[in-house]
């Protein structure tokens, strides 16, 4: 019984957007870990992650995000967040990363919040 | 615990492919012991985090090793005793720092222990040096 997890890409004038969806934990982390990293190595450093299809996430998913964030800002960029269902919203706001992250309802949302 | 007790079993090897049946295990769990879905999901995720911590930490490599998983039920609690033979930790040693130390120097550790103590009402770990290493929990029924 393995654990279901994907990422899909799309793109919106300058904007990447990560769609997640199914359950990212220790086994799946390596690869969003992958997914962004490869949009970070290819200059795409506005990114959005679109959690609406994500039904779960534990510290290891978590852990990607953090990893990532501060080299994403340094290079001029961002990572916003959206669509979080309340369950997966409970553990992002559990560990405080509402105050690290900017979290949205829609990818619209977080599409203007890039300046 | 009082005569009502059940006591519960889940053994697997050690590979991060059966975090999904760990996690499928602690529902049914949840739900038998009468818990709301919120409280569930939050047994689920604490019992991840530690059998995860036991698979990539505590094994490293070795897929071959067991993840040992008890519950134990009775009218008021749920215990969960993850238990293992591989490398055991200092839970002083887990950092304190807070989130915007971690994110400024690219390090995510000690979410998962964070997150346990935060959804469980007791969380204890023990280390009996040669022999195992065991982490108990608690979540009590909230009526």
């Amino acid at each position: 019984m393995a654990t279901s997890f994907s990422v899909s890409r799309s793109t919106a004038g300058n904007l990447t957007i990560l769609s997640l969806s199914g359950f990212l934990d220790a086994h799946t982390a390596p690869e969003f870990e992958k997914a962004i990293q490869q949009e970070f190595d290819a200059g795409n450093i506005r990114l959005i992650a679109d959690c609406g299809g994500l039904t779960y996430i534990s510290s290891a998913g978590l852990g990607v995000f953090m990893s990532f964030i501060e080299d994403i800002r340094g290079a001029g960029g961002d990572l916003k967040i959206c669509s979080l269902t309340p369950k997966v919203a409970q553990v992002f706001e559990i560990l405080g990363f509402d105050s690290i992250f900017e979290m949205v309802p829609t990818a619209d949302d977080a599409a203007k919040r890039f300046v | 615990m009082a005569s009502m007790e059940r006591t519960f079993r889940l053994e697997v090897p050690s590979n991060t492919e059966n975090l999904a049946m760990i996690r499928d295990f602690v529902n049914g769990i949840g739900v038998r012991a009468g818990f709301s879905p919120s409280d569930v999901a939050k047994l689920e995720l604490a019992v991840d985090e530690a059998c995860a911590n036991v698979i990539e930490h505590a094994y490293g490599p070795e897929v071959t090793k067991e993840v040992s998983i008890k519950a134990t039920i009775d009218e008021f609690t749920v215990q969960i005793d993850v238990v293992d033979t591989g490398t055991g930790f200092d839970p002083a040693g887990i950092s304190q720092k807070n989130l915007d130390e971690l994110v400024a120097q690219r390090k995510s550790g000690g979410l998962g222990m964070r997150l346990m103590k935060t959804l469980m009402d007791e969380v204890h770990y023990e280390v009996i040096p040669g022999q195992k290493n065991e982490l108990r929990m608690i979540k009590r029924l909230k009526k």
